[in-house]
């Protein structure tokens, strides 16, 4: 089997042996025993640590959960400085959990919580934070100070939570070079290894901004007609 | 002005200092050899232990009496007793910062019963019970303006005249070495599983990096010989098919379709029941199917998934073959009740300590736990050593230069596999005295030959290939004083279990 990396010094091909494994048993498997130089990340296995994220013919994936096939194109993540190899600097990505205040304002006691509740934001609280939405992200590519799909995800994980007790301060940190700015073209849901839609959860802010006051900004600057609506029509 | 404290590893035990140290006052500077994230912890998946308000049939004294029945009597009753008493507060913390558990109809947080446990005691978060824990104290963490510092891999701690005196790492990035002087160091990382390299269910990672590195400081290390291996993992690919799956009513079956165990007895029993059948020619296999598609796709959809992954399984219509793998070290760096080490300024918390809780078997549901009550206590101690301390340049011992200089005339990948055969058929499940004394002389063997399977890489970005040559020596280091241990307790005990050869 062939596999072909994008490295630092271009795209490298490697032969396999070895029939029906992962992408990343296939990378252990260059590394140990061909090339002991080629660079990437890996942890857990078992897809919940979100180290080894990369893409495969222009797709991202998990290395630990990607079934290799001949002649595959294996890349580094886009829109992320590369450091080496198949490694990219997250330090970026994750700066925008700090910067759009991801967490939960205050504590707060006691506050019971059904089945319902948990549900939620149950899905959204299952994000890896493996950075595949900021590599699949039209926007982020282009305006790099974009807050991005994992954090406006994270944003609604605890603006939707009962334990927040100040909502509209979340909803105010995240109004410039945040959920107006996401196009809902989607392309973070099709990259989520856990299957979340940034896109969906960021719909949900734009209405909880709407209920705060707040409109979409490419509206109240138009000329009276078009705007935003809910179902993710652009606003020409 | 007071110099900061240092936490080492941004797993649960990292975090949870990181935030109590911040609380009571001090300056915090976090280190990690990956990113917060990424640590063990996020594996987690039964639950955390602690006897609520809303638990019924239940109490903390049970909790205490099932923690030290499981610990075989190595346990520090003191200990167990903190950790049991405390834990109800962990989880109320836990819930106030807003870590998404699974809720019960009344409100309350849900609690289910793991192995060894006489009562429902395990809060959980579906099967994610650890990744949101850690991802909610992570949060927590950027909410306090702790300084995070990633991608940096602890190279020595270093010494001052009356104790610690900070660290040196690598910074992974640059390939340059770093120096953090400090009077009050937390030690959070991790456990040693990977000395069984592939037949551990752990992340790569887990390499025992903190304890290795203390122990060449001159830190005492406690029980190591003591490894719980998990029952039910992937034969393939070691990766862990949950209790939940036998709690459920999973069977276990050999090659003849015979079940031959009570599959709910304690972890290290039934991993000494399937390890029998292996030896002795047998394929085990979990069943699973009478449970039904529905049931399996509602409460084990990640198991279904992994076994078709790695297996080619479907475990809705196929058995899953399955073996015992390393899961949890329970040894580790020795402390004293405030978590300190011998020496003065210096904590350790988490899995890479021995704070006595577990004793020669952890129950499950524990180990979280153990990250939040001593995490807590552990940052609340260290600050009453940041004190003001000389900012001499320390004097580093460890001697990179030399380790980079190493020819590479053997391929080490090659003898990190074998480190891994060797420990678990000779320091595995069932021990005796004599394979163990051949595991110590294979191991002195490939510890001797270090010198000749240096790099190949000898660039200085992001060198992994150096990162694992370094992880491999922590590993071997640790090897040697695992077995020693292990042959120095002549006794069975907990996981510990030593055959008498006739």
């Amino acid at each position: 089997m062939k596999i072909r990396i994008k490295r630092d010094s271009g795209i490298i091909d490697y032969n396999l042996d070895l029939e029906d494994i992962t992408l990343l048993e296939a990378l252990n498997s260059i590394k140990t025993t061909q090339d002991s130089t080629l660079t990437y990340s890996s942890g857990c296995r078992s897809s919940v640590c979100g180290s080894c994220s990369m893409r495969v013919n222009g797709k991202e994936v998990l290395a630990c959960s990607y079934k290799l096939k001949d002649g595959d194109l294996v890349e580094p993540l886009k829109n992320l400085p590369i450091i080496r190899d198949l490694i990219v600097d997250m330090d970026k990505a994750y700066s925008f959990n700090k910067k759009a205040k991801a967490w939960q304002s205050s504590l707060s006691k006691d506050i019971p919580l059904t089945p319902e509740d948990e549900k939620i934001n149950e899905l959204q609280s299952d994000c890896i934070l493996c950075a595949s939405c900021y590599s699949a992200c039209p926007v982020y590519a282009v305006n790099g100070e974009f807050l991005g799909p994992f954090t406006l995800t994270r944003m609604w994980r605890y603006v939707s939570d009962k334990r927040e007790l100040n909502k509209k301060e979340k909803i105010d940190d995240i109004q410039t070079n945040g959920v107006w700015d996401c196009t809902l073209c989607n392309e973070c849901t099709l990259a989520c290894p856990q299957g979340i839609s940034s896109k969906v959860d960021i719909e949900k802010l734009r209405f909880k901004s709407s209920e705060y006051g707040y409109i979409d900004p490419s509206f109240s600057s138009g000329f009276g007609f078009g705007g935003t609506s809910f179902d993710g029509s652009p606003s020409f | 002005m007071k110099n900061e404290i240092l936490v080492i590893g941004a797993g649960g035990a990292g975090l949870v200092s990181a935030l109590y140290a911040h609380e009571a006052g001090a300056k915090v500077k976090i280190i990690t050899k990956e990113y917060p994230t990424r640590s063990q912890t996020c594996m987690a998946q039964g639950g955390i232990n602690a006897v609520l308000e809303h638990s019924t049939s239940d109490s903390v004294e049970e909790h205490i009496k099932n923690t030290l029945k499981s610990a075989h009597g190595l346990a520090d009753e003191e200990m167990v007793r903190v950790l049991c008493e405390e834990a109800p507060e962990a989880i109320r913390w836990l819930d106030s910062i807003g870590v998404p558990f699974s809720r019960t109809e009344d409100g309350n947080i849900a609690q289910r019963k793991l192995g060894g446990a006489s009562g429902s005691r395990a809060c959980y978060a579906q099967d994610y019970t650890g990744l949101k824990i850690l991802h909610t104290l992570y949060d927590r963490v950027l909410a306090s303006d702790i300084e995070i510092l990633s991608e940096r891999y602890l190279l020595e701690i270093l010494k001052s005249e009356s104790g610690v005196g900070g660290v040196s790492v690598l910074n992974i990035r640059s390939g340059e070495i770093e120096q953090y002087p400090s009077s009050s160091v937390i030690l959070a990382t991790g456990g040693y599983s990977r000395v069984y390299g592939s037949h551990s269910t752990n992340s790569k990672s887990t390499s025992g990096d903190g304890i290795a590195v203390a122990k060449r400081a001159g830190v005492k290390l406690l029980d190591m010989e003591f490894i719980q291996f998990h029952p039910t993992a992937l034969k393939n690919s070691a990766i862990l098919i949950s209790e939940s799956a036998r709690g459920e009513g999973g069977y276990l079956v050999n090659s003849k379709g015979e079940r031959f165990t009570n599959e709910l007895a304690s972890r290290d029993e039934v991993a000494r029941a399937i390890n029998e059948q292996i030896v002795s020619g047998e394929e085990v296999f979990l069943d699973i199917r009478h449970l039904g598609e529905k049931f399996i796709d509602e409460e084990l959809p990640q198991e279904r998934k992994l076994a078709k992954l790695y297996e080619n399984i479907d475990p809705v219509k196929e058995l899953v073959p399955i073996k015992p793998v390393a899961h949890y070290t329970m040894g580790g760096i020795a402390v004293d009740k405030d978590s300190m080490t011998n020496i003065l300024g210096l904590f350790a918390v988490g899995e890479c300590a021995n704070q006595r809780v577990h004793g020669a078997n952890r129950l499950g549901g524990n180990s979280l736990l153990e990250l939040i009550v001593f995490g807590k206590r552990a940052g609340k101690n260290a600050v009453k050593f940041s004190t003001e301390i000389e900012s001499n340049e320390l004097r580093e011992n460890y001697n990179l230069q030399k380790i980079i200089s190493y020819k590479n005339s053997l391929n080490f990948y090659e003898f990190r596999d074998r480190l891994a055969e060797i420990f678990y058929t000779k320091v595995g499940i069932i021990r005796d005295e004599k394979s163990l004394k051949t595991a110590l002389s294979e191991v002195e063997e490939i510890k001797a030959k270090l010198p000749i399977m240096g790099i190949s890489d000898k660039s200085k970005v992001y060198n992994t290939n150096f990162i694992e040559f370094l992880e491999f020596i922590n590993i071997l280091d640790l090897a040697e004083v695992i077995i020693k241990s292990a042959i120095n307790r002549k006794e069975s005990c907990g996981a510990h279990f030593m055959e008498v050869l006739g």
